[in-house]
């Protein structure tokens, strides 16, 4: 997927003046925010903070020990049937699903939700070689059949209306018109349904890789998963590498807190556990492939973001983001949204290509809060503002604006003489004053303080001076 | 929170803060008096500019290094400093270790950091007050606003309203989503202006709603951000800082507990 993160200001202005979109992200983040309340603590503060600890430690752990999990969840999996592969990035990964399609003659694919899909754009690729790919995660039904990307990591189409998607399947499947939404997700299901039954290739995503068992865990609502990891004769996964956890025990603490941190659930309806290949009298593919993607992860590995890789793609950062609820997912210009994306996306696509995002933060902490795995996001967000600056990404007007100000404000006497300038500008001045460019912003919706006609500093100093009188 | 050195009974280095020191040297003066009327001896250190903390959270390390230098050269004979802001108290308190990391001024820093407090946390949790024995002369209702800096990075939200509640005349109601940011966050307020006045516009909303006319907080940036969005609804409610709101209720000539 191309990086269009540069454009963040301008993609988010069309979102802020989209009322019908603003109403429709606030209502699905609000609703998922507050069933993760609801479920992260059942049973009291104490008890969902203890989780969220045993969760962040579970992650660290299995990222301080990766690469030998990697080594034993490969092991394991081989040992399982499934037949492991790595990809160093996007074209090798395109390369590796096109070979694994020409060797059992795929000519239909049908994919279950996976983002690290959406990062190498393999839908363009296959289709490209003449496969048909149709998603069947209802949401990324709905986002290929439109021409769009999806706009959060969980539920891709937040940001539309019942009413749109209506129009879209009457205009593209004829469905018979209807403003039922379940009427419209049996039509969706009856459209579906066909085309499990006709694939040759299924494609999925992995939450999980546990290395003790070599087990691959999903955990999806839809049932579509299942389907595309049951019924075509190969299934393919594709699983970032950080995705590996060590035991069966740190699966059952992750299982737990990832859909309550997400859609507000105790448990997703569907969990699944895949060992392997169909066994002789069972059901379910001949062939499974697990594709073990890096596509820059290990450069963040060495580094001091090596906690962004602990992220279980929740998603509660973006539901609890008041900057993603006012700009929409598709701002931040690629396939990671919110507070995560605006570090992950700088990191894996790298610094100059997403410039405005570590900017796009009021810096008020939620994200961090809410996050089931405690990756400070915060602190990320100002270390890499700092990396941007570094890197000489910082436009003139700041540099100098800010070199400006530093050289009053580490100064007493140029600061004093500021303070009684302010103090004569608020008498002579007039109300309300526009402020020049880059500042203007400010008052295009809110008004100017009044300067003190005398600064603290000033005011202390008389006061001083008449207590020695006083003496 | 971490234990630190009890602060009772030393002198109180108060660090005004820039914005505070140019826009609003009243709730300076107010954090003075109701030090002083606690019976602590207070001190402004005139070298005292700014913590840099504009610049530090703009991504311009360098450029905060230098002004925070001349807080550390201001504050070097402090004991007890007491910031009338959770943003700026959290930025020396938390972020000056991060700021000065190799740096040989970093133990200086981190002295700094350890005797720095939050003005409602100094005096909940520094002193153990919390009731200032104080009465407004008149009834007023009032609803908090939480500023993120001082809520997730320094734990502070329960004192004021704990200061504000045993005060004669005050009736607190609640704001709702009182701890959702302002959309200030700073140079952000200005980088990104519109995203942030979006933010702004649904705290105007929750305010306008609200029973209360006057919005307390701790934080003159977030004052300075809603109230320059409710003028420009042309409402009279406002946002106040809890000193001058604490200030107004300080009997004449009385000092606490004589």
């Amino acid at each position: 997927m191309d990086v269009k993160a540069r454009d963040f200001i301008p993609v988010a202005q069309v979102a802020l003046s989209d009322p019908a979109l603003r109403a429709a992200v606030k209502r699905a983040t609000d609703t998922a925010a507050q069933k993760r309340l609801a479920t992260m603590f059942w049973a009291g503060r104490t008890h969902g903070e203890a989780l969220r600890q045993q969760a962040a430690q579970a992650r660290r752990r299995a990222l301080r020990d990766l690469p030998a999990l990697l080594e034993q969840a490969e092991a394991a999996m081989t040992a399982n049937g499934i037949q492991v592969l790595w990809a160093a990035d996007g074209d090798e990964v395109r390369r590796l699903v096109l070979d694994i399609a020409a060797r059992h003659e795929v000519r239909r694919a049908v994919k279950s939700k996976s983002m690290i899909s959406e990062e190498v754009a393999l839908n363009h690729a296959l289709q490209a070689h003449d496969i048909d790919v149709l998603e069947t995660d209802l949401g990324e039904f709905i986002v290929q059949l439109s021409g769009e990307t999806p706009s959060h990591i969980v539920t891709p189409v937040i940001h539309k209306s019942k009413e749109t998607i209506r129009d879209l399947f009457v205009r593209e499947l004829d469905m018979p018109p209807t403003d039922d939404a379940e009427a419209m997700t049996q039509f969706a299901r009856g459209h579906l349904r066909r085309a499990f039954l006709e694939a040759d290739m299924g494609i999925s995503g992995g939450n999980f890789i546990i290395a003790e068992t070599g087990a691959l865990c999903l955990v999806t609502n839809e049932g579509n998963g299942r389907m595309v990891t049951s019924l075509p004769r190969v299934h393919v996964a594709l699983v970032g590498i950080e995705k590996v956890i060590a035991t069966v025990e740190d699966y059952a603490t992750l299982t737990q807190i990832l859909p309550r941190s997400s859609t507000g659930q105790t448990m997703t309806v569907y969990t699944q556990m895949i060992h392997g290949p169909r066994g002789a009298d069972d059901d379910g593919p001949e062939h499974v492939y697990v594709i073990l993607v890096d596509n820059g992860r290990s450069d963040i590995y060495p580094t001091d973001y090596a906690e962004a890789l602990a992220c279980i793609r929740c998603g509660a950062c973006l539901n609890a983001c008041p900057v993603y609820e006012a700009t929409g997912g598709h701002a931040y210009g690629w396939v990671y949204s919110g507070p995560i994306g605006a570090v992950i996306t700088p990191l894996l696509t790298g610094l100059e290509n997403a410039s405005p995002l570590p900017h796009a933060s009021s810096l008020c902490g939620l994200c961090k809060e809410v996050c089931p795995v405690d990756i400070d996001l915060p602190r990320m967000l100002l270390d890499l503002r700092h990396d941007l600056d570094e890197a000489g990404h910082t436009p003139p007007v700041w540099k100098w604006g800010i070199r400006g100000w530093a050289m009053v404000a580490r100064s007493p006497r140029l600061f004093g003489l500021a303070a009684r300038a302010a103090g004569l500008g608020g008498r002579f001045l007039p109300p309300r004053p526009p402020l020049p460019p880059p500042l203007n912003g400010w008052t295009r919706t809110r008004d100017l303080p009044e300067l003190a006609p005398k600064s603290f500093r000033q005011l202390w100093a008389e006061r001083q001076k008449a207590g020695k009188r006083d003496d | 929170m971490d234990p630190r050195p009890a602060p009772a009974g030393k002198c109180v280095s108060l660090f005004v803060t820039c914005m505070v020191d140019l826009l609003y040297p009243q709730t300076g003066m107010s954090v003075v008096n109701i030090l002083e009327y606690l019976g602590l001896e207070v001190d402004f250190p005139m070298a005292q500019t700014c913590c840099g903390q504009p610049a530090f959270n703009g991504g311009y390390r360098r450029d905060a290094r230098h002004v925070a230098y001349q807080f550390l050269k201001a504050f070097q004979d402090a004991e007890v400093i007491v910031a009338p802001s959770g943003s700026c108290a959290a930025m020396v308190r938390h972020e000056f270790p991060v700021l000065f990391a190799g740096d040989p001024w970093l133990a200086e820093a981190e002295r700094l950091a350890s005797i720095t407090w939050e003005f409602t946390e100094f005096v909940v949790d520094g002193l153990g007050i919390d009731d200032l024995k104080l009465a407004l002369p008149h009834p007023q209702t009032f609803a908090f606003h939480d500023s993120c800096h001082g809520l997730r990075m320094m734990g502070v939200g329960e004192q004021s309203r704990r200061l504000l509640g045993n005060v004669e005349n005050a009736t607190i109601v609640e704001l709702v989503e009182h701890d959702e940011c302002c959309g200030f966050g700073g140079l952000f307020a200005v980088k990104m202006a519109d995203v942030s006045g979006a933010m702004l516009e649904k705290k105007i909303e929750h305010i306008l709603a609200c029973p209360a006319d006057t919005i307390v907080l701790g934080d003159v940036s977030c004052m300075t951000h809603i109230n320059g969005g409710l003028a420009r609804r042309g409402t009279s409610k406002r946002a106040r800082h809890i000193a001058d709101v604490l200030a107004e209720a300080l009997p004449e000539g009385v000092t606490y507990g004589r």
